[in-house]
């Protein structure tokens, strides 16, 4: 039995989570947050960027400490068939800014020094520990927490649930469902060690400068997913990751795409002689604005990945766990500083600011964009990108064919391929979905 | 009973790598724990003071960083942790570390009271010297009872031990008075899961931090570098063995298995099946 009373008990040390106890703890709120890992980070996987400006809204002077890698100044979109790539690329020397807007980082030692600040401002923070239960009163208020340590219930005002994406806890205690198997990906990584100066030659980079490579196409086999390359100070991650429920339908393995990826003949250069020393696998929410579950009730708020919080379009996840976390833990100071109970109705405050941020506009906007990729998968990672080649192929090689022919002949293939009507419903649900 | 357990923070060999060029361990980034071994000396010290009361208090070694094993060893149970962390200790070998951690338990001594029991691991996974257990007991000119096994029984009062301890060709049961000190085998015990009280408790914990100066340690030529004799000449990775394993394929049924067995071990060392049919004639 545990006599003390906590303001508040985070559940999980990542990116939500510890948004929401530094906040809190830095506002004078005692603050206990519980982490499942051997330590915050521990558990932790993503790919990773880092957005700057939704941190510095948490800590200000992050730049000081923070273990970064580099600060991104390049973006290569490529779509991609087995042995080719169509590129969109941009690159500007606005991005070598005094503080750069996006950075890569590796999450084992970004969150643990993030915890670290967390603790700094007074938060006490347990790992090796799992919420096993959320202890509610009579009237059905979550008051406290069961753990699978000894010495029963320890209670708070109001529990912050950031316990990720495959949050049991959360679907055991009825406050969402298991997350659908169309709603979530299931990606894998490595990182790849290569010498510093290996790194900023291939990819042309200039100190801590960075790339980001996102792929899509028939490297996920007609599967809704993308594959990644993200420049790290003295690794490269690689990784490959497509929906649950088309792994489920399909014979591909997340480690066989992975694989192909790796050897495709755009990449393969990239990594060469490196060497292997982490891979890692992990879940993302990509179901969007309509697989958010119910934000809070009484006594509970749930953040980040737990409350499917993910622009997978964007390929934004931290962000929006960060900005949840905060604004949870904002609304949470701001009704004790009213001195008001953590009711269902004064919790309301956080979905409401959340509505107004740009995380659940966003959701919002690409709402259709899910469902749409799901159900033409076929269409958008196999169809057309070979297409694209195809014809990109055909305008580059020089072999006596009239260029008019040349033009025709890729007109027809792809009427062939989607027919007249079946290109114009595929642009207009894309633009639809888009906007 | 006092009771006292050396612990060292290690980098966690698990995820530990070795640079491919200068064969030295690459630590940076790589997690700490607690030396595994030491863990076993914890619980260990824990069952006593559960079934005699009194406390245990951990001492650690190490940079200011070594803090966190210390509160690990809190959360576990343990009720006091000492930090003796001083620049002047860097580049210690097993001679200057066993110098400045009984200076250390001499303070210890004087401030908290003596301990009865002085627990370690029966070595380090880094060093892998076990020397330092036996080192501190030689300058404490405490009785040593090393590669313990079980503690049979302890009698605080009559101020007796009676241990198990491993020693080749069996088992040794030890009689000895206290205090003493015990290094303990691995596998002896489970390390039991803190209660969450013991959790908050630790995470709120002040550590004793004592510099060289604060543990009474006067002579610094002993110390660090210094005080160290040990000099590292080489550092290299071992070369594999060329011997390969061999696959034996299992045959029809398990007669016939075990004579392909058999007939393949006998291949490789032809004098084994004489002397086996010498032994079984009885000659």
């Amino acid at each position: 039995m545990i006599d003390e009373k906590f303001d508040a008990i985070v559940i999980g040390a990542g990116m939500a989570g510890n948004a929401a106890a530094y906040t809190m703890a830095s506002r004078g709120l005692k603050v206990l947050q519980l982490e499942r890992g051997e330590y915050p980070g521990s558990k932790n996987v993503q790919g990773g960027i880092l957005y700057a400006d939704m941190l510095e809204k948490i800590i200000p002077n992050f730049r000081e400490e923070a273990p970064l890698e580099r600060h991104l100044v390049e973006q290569r979109f490529w779509m991609m068939t087995d042995r080719s790539h169509t590129a969109l690329q941009y690159r500007s020397d606005d991005f070598n800014e005094e503080k750069p807007n996006r950075y890569t980082i590796v999450r084992s030692q970004f969150d643990r020094w993030f915890s670290r600040e967390t603790q700094a401002q007074g938060a006490i923070v347990i790992s090796e520990t799992t919420v096993t239960e959320l202890v509610r009163d009579a009237y059905g208020k979550v008051i406290g927490v069961q753990t699978d340590r000894r010495g029963g219930t320890i209670f708070a005002d109001v529990v912050v649930i950031a316990e990720g994406v495959n949050g049991l806890l959360g679907t055991r205690a009825g406050l969402r469902e298991t997350p659908k198997a169309e709603h979530v990906a299931l990606a894998v990584k490595e990182m790849h060690f290569l010498p510093r100066e290996t790194i900023e030659a291939r990819f042309n980079l200039h100190g801590d400068e960075g790339v980001v490579i996102e792929a899509a196409g028939t490297i996920s086999r007609g599967m809704t997913g993308m594959g990644f390359v993200y420049t790290n100070k003295e690794s490269i991650s690689v990784g490959m990751g497509c929906l649950v429920s088309d792994f489920a339908g399909a014979t591909e393995t997340p480690y066989g795409l992975l694989e192909r990826f790796k050897s495709h003949p755009s990449i393969k250069p990239l990594l060469e002689g490196s060497e292997v020393k982490e891979y890692a696998a992990h879940l993302i929410p990509e179901g969007g604005f309509k697989a958010i579950p119910e934000l809070f009730g009484d006594g509970w708020v749930v953040a980040g990945d737990a409350a499917q919080l993910n622009n997978a379009i964007h390929r934004e996840g931290s962000n929006l766990a960060m900005t949840s976390g905060r604004l949870a833990a904002e609304a949470i100071f701001q009704i004790k500083s009213r001195r008001e109970p953590m009711t269902k109705q004064n919790l309301a405050l956080y979905k409401k600011t959340l509505d107004e941020s740009f995380v659940v506009k966003d959701l919002k906007k690409y709402k259709d964009m899910p469902a749409l990729l799901h159900t033409q998968a076929k269409n958008y990672f196999l169809a057309y990108p070979t297409l694209l080649s195809n014809a990109m192929e055909s305008y580059l090689r020089v072999d006596g064919t009239p260029k008019l022919e040349k033009e025709k002949a890729t007109l027809r293939s792809f009427v062939k391929e989607r027919s007249w009507t079946g290109l114009f419903g595929d642009a207009v649900r894309l633009a639809r979905a888009w906007r | 009973m006092k009771i006292l357990v050396c612990i060292k923070q290690v980098p966690d060999s698990a995820q530990i790598r070795v640079h491919p060029v200068t064969n030295t361990i690459m630590r940076q980034g790589v997690p700490t724990i607690i030396n595994p071994y030491d863990l076993f000396a914890l619980e260990e010290a824990l069952r006593l003071r559960d079934k005699f009361g009194g406390e245990v208090t951990v001492l650690t070694m190490g940079p200011p960083m070594a803090a966190d094993s210390l509160r690990k060893a809190l959360a576990i149970g343990a009720d006091r942790a000492v930090l003796l962390t001083d620049r002047s200790f860097a580049g210690s070998d097993t001679l200057a570390t066993t110098y400045a951690l009984a200076q250390a338990i001499r303070k210890i001594q004087e401030v908290f009271g003596a301990p009865d029991v002085v627990f370690a691991g029966k070595q380090t996974i880094d060093g892998d010297t076990a020397q330092v257990g036996p080192g501190v007991a030689k300058r404490l000119d405490l009785l040593q009872l090393t590669y313990v096994s079980k503690i049979d029984s302890c009698d605080p009062q009559k101020g007796e031990i009676i241990v198990e301890r491993r020693a080749e060709g069996g088992v040794q049961v030890l009689r000895t008075r206290l205090p003493c000190l015990i290094t303990m085998l691995e596998g002896t015990n489970e390390i039991r899961r803190g209660a969450i009280d013991d959790s908050l408790r630790a995470a709120r914990a002040e550590i004793v931090t004592w510099s060289a100066k604060d543990a009474g340690i006067a002579d610094l030529s002993k110390c660090g570098l210094k005080g160290s004799p040990t000099i590292v000449k080489k550092v290299f990775a071992p070369t594999p063995r060329s011997e390969r394993a061999t696959l034996i394929e299992p045959a029809k049924t398990a007669a016939e298995s075990a004579d392909g067995l058999v007939g393949a071990i006998f291949a490789k060392k032809a004098s084994l099946e004489s002397d086996m049919a010498k032994l079984a004639s009885g000659s």
